[in-house]
């Protein structure tokens, strides 16, 4: 591989490096008697080593098998785009201020349709110039704080979003954005739901499913939504903003902490599990959903409680699952392990001992449910009963993955056992709804 | 009018676009099948023209999507999944898509690539969900005969058939997207097509070599013909959806009598001296002079609350009616334009007013407010402030472009062979890799085992089928160029019906039904067959197919029998035919009397007509001639 040929190797990158002709340069490729023409276009890196790449003028892209006697010559040196953003639209003063923070996941990009390469726009002038409507609702302050795919952001990444986040509430912004990949989305805004409390303003978790070089992405409508909630929204909440359903109709504001990605590629991903969004927007109207929240209040006092203590697991149940599992953590002071149960909230009686064992060990060992939707409870059956009793918490309607957030952010406050058994059963950022209602699980819609 | 094309210098270059028949469609596996029903889902949607790395965004594309443009997809769940929803990255590519076209691309003596690379063809008009159509080359080279001409084939590609529009209601545009994702190929001619009749032949030849591998759909829209038309003093034009052969040649006739007088147009403009200065961008509003209009559409505008806008066009009076080709006028281009830009239902314009209940005295008035002179035109249109005012602005550059001769553009098709208006012609093709699709690998030893056993070429077929099946050249020809041309074979060697009838049934009969509506795709090639065994072995007339075919397309997969049965077109035996004639024989006693044996040709006439379908006429010849010899002698 190479740099200034990415995706060559091997017998291509021979052929091209003895032809000088780089990225973008106009190639002719002369194989067994026919000529090609057309410019040299980066590879694949999963590619073979036997095909170079290049764009005819019809604007196809073919790949052409070198042989032995391939010749390839360089007849014309490629232009570099320059890119001319357009005018930049005043900036309104009368308009509120809001950051946007990006943690990875390209929320806004242009193309090159020359090479095809798909850049991100990240920057204040590169957003207002993708996304024009931007300059008509809020005065945009961007911070690139990391280019992260978002399966690689872990708990020493959510404090560093939320300093960076508090940082800019502290100097007054009236909302902050923060675009994320959508993978692991739900867990960071769990993180930033406990790590922001007592906030004044709102700030909303965005992110696309569509990527956004499409005419049809979804980031452009998500983005707009995310930054007029961050801009006027009455809510002062941590929320993720995405479609409502497939159509570019509502964008929907999910609790940080109830919310999950449930499905792989559709727009409407993201559902509020066992409570409804906090609002929606439609055709420029916010709708509150929920009967209490916290109302933005700029003269409010944000409380930053970034700490999270990363021996904290997730296990999830599963037949046949090998007890030693549990004991390697222990062996590794872990300091609590997260069980994601079957049904009400059981594993195998062949599990019990490692978990009595864990417990007896000093770690914390809270219950939730694989069934995503409903709440645990361990009294039902004597399999429930018998974990209880071994001090196994049972953590109501938490979300598996906001549980494991949660305690790795209560071990970050303490490290005292039973104040953390207190701190998880008792509701911070409305990760536990004390009623169970009919509403949620994929109602038919008429 | 006849025109020397060669002396014009016309250039035609075709695209011939053609769904395949395949199993599944290109990048999923729903059924490639369109739906009649109410759809099941639907969703709505914006596109968003998405900028390029030069911070260019095309601007008609912008412009629609200022504009609010939405787009209400209609689907239903047999053949739509998350991916033509654009909810689901693509799978992988057809492969049996591929190998029919890598078939037509050898068969076109065409090379196909190394590797195949799906490319992302921005299309924001709404037609693919993605707002890009997915395309890739499969071969490059080649070429057609045409009377011994060699006319060279650009590239063979396969792509994904876009959404078809239903309809568009002010800002929201309809799509019901059950076509989009059936594998289309599209072969590129060079643009070296000197007349009409020749884009025509060339169409026809292509083809036929489509046809010739038996794996392209049939039935009206599953194949689309593409024109770039072009003359030296006028424009490249792209004409879009030609879905009639028969139509090339005239859609191409059609479009440079268009061009030919728009040039005439501008000469005459010339001669009367406008400028581009001249023709003002000064829109007025002329609402005061319709209140009391009797003209319902501006009427009702007005009660809507909405303006009437008027711009002058100078020395334009007598041009706006000037008939371009059939039903196209001047006027009509800029309607088009005004639609396009402001989506306004309609423009008026003076020369062709008084009409439309707007009267003399109205036009008088309006000539006075916007200060034209007698050789002046004025166009107004009666809609909101803003679309108005891009419906004006519209009529305005269109009538500048008129002093310039033809505009480049794209037109879209119109069953009569005329075309209307579409949207300006896109810049270069705006194509970036899709990087969802891996790319295809296309080995040598693949392309020789296609190459050894290629469908035979129709020119070669043409002769077998006059040698072998004694057919005519007329009928071989209607043969190759039939959707039923490797049925045809199937049948004839072994049905006992002759060849030449089962010919003309599927060319001749078969496009007589079509053009009376029947929906022939609905039937399938086996109950085409079964009717002609039916036929060969005498259970059924022949003369009962077109009602036999009819029936069986409103009935999906019944059987032969069921319909003869059903329309009482079941064989009569011997018996049942002899006693037919002993009536009517009886009936017709005292006529028999007087003839005598001269009055079979009557009789057999009339019996004829009574078991039309049900006999055939030897045997009803040969017992009514008994028949008679009885009766003359008994008698
Ligand atoms: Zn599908």
């Amino acid at each position: 591989m190479s740099e200034e040929f990415p995706g060559y190797k091997g017998e291509a990158l021979k052929l091209l490096k003895k032809a000088k002709a780089e990225i973008g340069d106009i190639v002719r490729v002369i194989k067994n008697g026919e000529t090609f023409e057309g410019i040299l276009i980066p590879r694949s890196e999963y590619g073979d080593e036997k095909h170079i790449v290049i764009k005819l003028r019809s604007g196809y892209n073919i790949g052409i098998c070198i042989t032995l006697t391939t010749q390839i010559e360089k007849v014309g040196v490629g232009v570099k785009p320059t890119f001319a953003a357009s005018l930049l639209p005043e900036q309104r003063p009368d308009l509120p201020k809001v950051t946007i923070i990006s943690t990875g996941g390209t929320i806004a990009s242009r193309v090159d349709y020359r090479t095809g390469g798909v850049r991100p726009a990240l920057s204040a002038s590169d957003l207002y110039s993708v996304v024009p409507e931007l300059s008509e609702i809020a005065r945009i302050d961007a911070e690139i704080l990391f280019s992260l795919f978002s399966e690689n952001i872990t708990a020493k990444h959510w404090a560093e979003i939320a300093k960076t986040t508090a940082r800019h509430i502290e100097d007054g912004v009236a909302g902050v954005v923060i675009a994320h990949g959508t993978d692991t989305l739900g867990y960071t805004a769990a993180a930033l739901s406990f790590a922001l409390q007592n906030l004044p303003v709102p700030v909303i978790m965005v992110a696309s499913q569509r990527s956004a070089d499409r005419p049809s992405s979804d980031a452009a409508t998500n983005l707009i939504g995310a930054v007029k909630a961050a801009a006027k929204a009455p809510f002062a909440e941590v929320v993720v903003a995405m479609h409502e359903t497939v159509s570019d109709k509502a964008i929907v504001f999910h609790r940080g902490t109830k919310v999950r990605k449930c499905h792989t590629s559709r727009r409407d991903t993201f559902q509020s599990i066992n409570a409804s969004p906090l609002a929606k927007m439609e055709n420029e109207k916010f709708f509150i959903l929920v009967k209490d929240f916290n109302k933005r209040d700029s003269s409010r006092n944000l409380v930053l409680k970034p700490i999270f203590d990363e021996k904290v697991a997730l296990v999830k149940f599963s037949p046949s699952l090998d007890p030693q599992l549990i004991d390697w953590y222990v062996s590794k002071d872990f300091k609590g392990v997260v069980l994601e149960g079957t049904g009400l909230g059981h594993v195998g009686g062949y599990c019990f001992s490692a978990v009595k064992n864990a417990i007896y060990n000093g770690v914390l060992v809270a219950m939730t449910s694989q069934c995503i939707w409903g709440r645990v409870n361990m009294n039902v059956y004597n399999q429930g009963r018998d974990l209880l009793a071994s001090g196994v918490i049972p953590l109501e309607d938490m979300l598996p993955e906001t549980a494991l957030v949660k305690l790795m952010w209560v071990f970050g406050q303490t490290s005292d056992v039973d104040e953390a058994k207190r701190l998880m059963l008792t509701n911070i950022a409305h990760e536990i709804s004390p009623r169970s209602l009919h509403e949620g699980i994929r109602e038919e819609k008429p | 009018m006849s025109i020397d094309y060669s002396k014009i210098g016309l250039k035609v270059g075709l695209e011939i676009h053609q769904q395949l028949d395949t199993s599944e469609k290109l990048f999923c596996s729903c059924t490639p099948q369109l739906f009649k029903d109410e759809p099941e889902i639907t969703f709505l949607r914006r596109l968003r023209p998405t900028q390029s790395e030069l911070g260019q965004i095309d601007p008609a594309a912008f412009f629609e999507f200022q504009k609010g443009i939405r787009i209400l997809y209609e689907a239903n769940k047999e053949t739509v999944c998350l991916v033509e929803m654009d909810e689901e990255p693509p799978h992988d590519l057809n492969m049996e898509a591929v190998e029919t076209s890598l078939v037509v691309a050898l068969m076109l003596d065409g090379n196909p690539v190394d590797e195949i690379h799906v490319m992302r063809k921005t299309v924001i008009d709404g037609s693919n969900t993605t707002g890009f159509q997915r395309t890739c080359v499969i071969a490059l080279k080649g070429d057609v005969k045409v009377d011994g001409k060699r006319v060279p084939i650009q590239h063979v590609s396969l792509e994904e058939d876009a959404a078809r529009k239903i309809d568009e209601k002010g800002s929201v545009i309809r799509y019901r997207i059950d076509r989009l994702g059936i594998p289309l190929i599209e072969i590129a001619t060079a643009p070296v097509l000197y007349s009409p009749k020749e884009a025509e032949k060339a169409a026809l030849a292509i083809g036929r070599i489509l046809r010739a591998t038996g794996r392209v759909k049939r039935g009206l829209g599953t194949i689309r013909q593409d024109l770039n038309v072009s003359i030296p003093d006028g424009a490249l034009v792209e004409i879009k959806g030609v879905q009639e052969l028969e139509l090339v040649s005239k859609a191409i006739e059609l479009e440079v009598q268009r061009q030919l007088n728009l040039l005439k147009i501008r000469d005459e403009l010339k001669k009367r001296e406008v400028t581009a200065k001249s023709i003002k961008e000064k829109y007025e509003d002329v609402t005061s002079i319709f209140e009391k209009t009797k003209c319902r559409v501006v009427q009702k505008a007005i009660s809507d609350g909405k303006q009437v806008l008027a711009v002058l066009l100078p020395k334009f009076a007598g041009l706006l009616k000037t008939e371009l080709m059939p039903g196209v006028r001047l006027g009509t281009e800029m309607a088009n334009r005004a639609h396009f830009w402001g989506r306004v239902g309609g423009i008026f314009h003076t020369d062709e007013l008084p009409a439309y209940g707007i009267t003399d005295g109205e036009v008088r008035e309006l000539r006075e407010l916007v200060k034209a002179e007698s050789e002046d035109a004025v166009v107004f249109v009666a809609d909101n402030l803003e679309n108005a005012t891009d419906a004006l602005r519209a009529v305005v550059e269109r009538a500048r472009e008129t002093l310039l001769g033809v505009p480049e553009e794209t037109r879209g098709a119109n069953p009569d062979g005329t075309t209307r208006y579409m949207r300006p012609r896109p810049g270069a093709a705006r194509m970036y890799p899709e990087t969802d699709v891996p790319p295809i690998r296309i080995n040598e030893e693949y392309v020789h085992k296609l190459r050894d056993h290629l469908p035979e070429l129709p020119k070669r077929k043409m002769k077998r089928l006059m040698k072998e099946y004694k057919l005519n050249e007329k009928l071989a020809s209607q043969v190759l160029n039939s959707e039923y041309a490797l049925l045809f074979e199937e049948v004839a060697s072994e049905s006992a019906v002759s060849p030449t009838t089962i010919a003309a049934v599927l060319t001749e009969t078969m496009k007589a039904l079509r053009r009376d509506g029947v929906e022939l795709d609905k039937i399938r090639n086996e109950q085409i067959e079964e009717l002609f065994s039916f036929v060969g072995a005498g259970k059924t007339a022949k003369e009962a197919i077109p009602d036999i075919l009819t029936w069986l397309s409103k009935h999906e997969r019944a059987s032969v029998k069921a319909a003869t049965e059903s329309l009482g077109l079941t064989m009569l035996s011997e018996a049942e035919i002899a006693k037919i004639i002993i009536d009517l024989l009886q009936e017709n006693a005292q006529l028999v009397k007087e003839r005598g044996k001269a009055a079979f040709g009557m009789l057999m006439g009339l019996v004829m007509r009574k078991v039309r379908g049900r006999a055939n006429a030897e045997m009803v010849n040969k017992v009514l001639r008994r028949k008679l010899e009885e009766f003359v002698r008994k008698s």
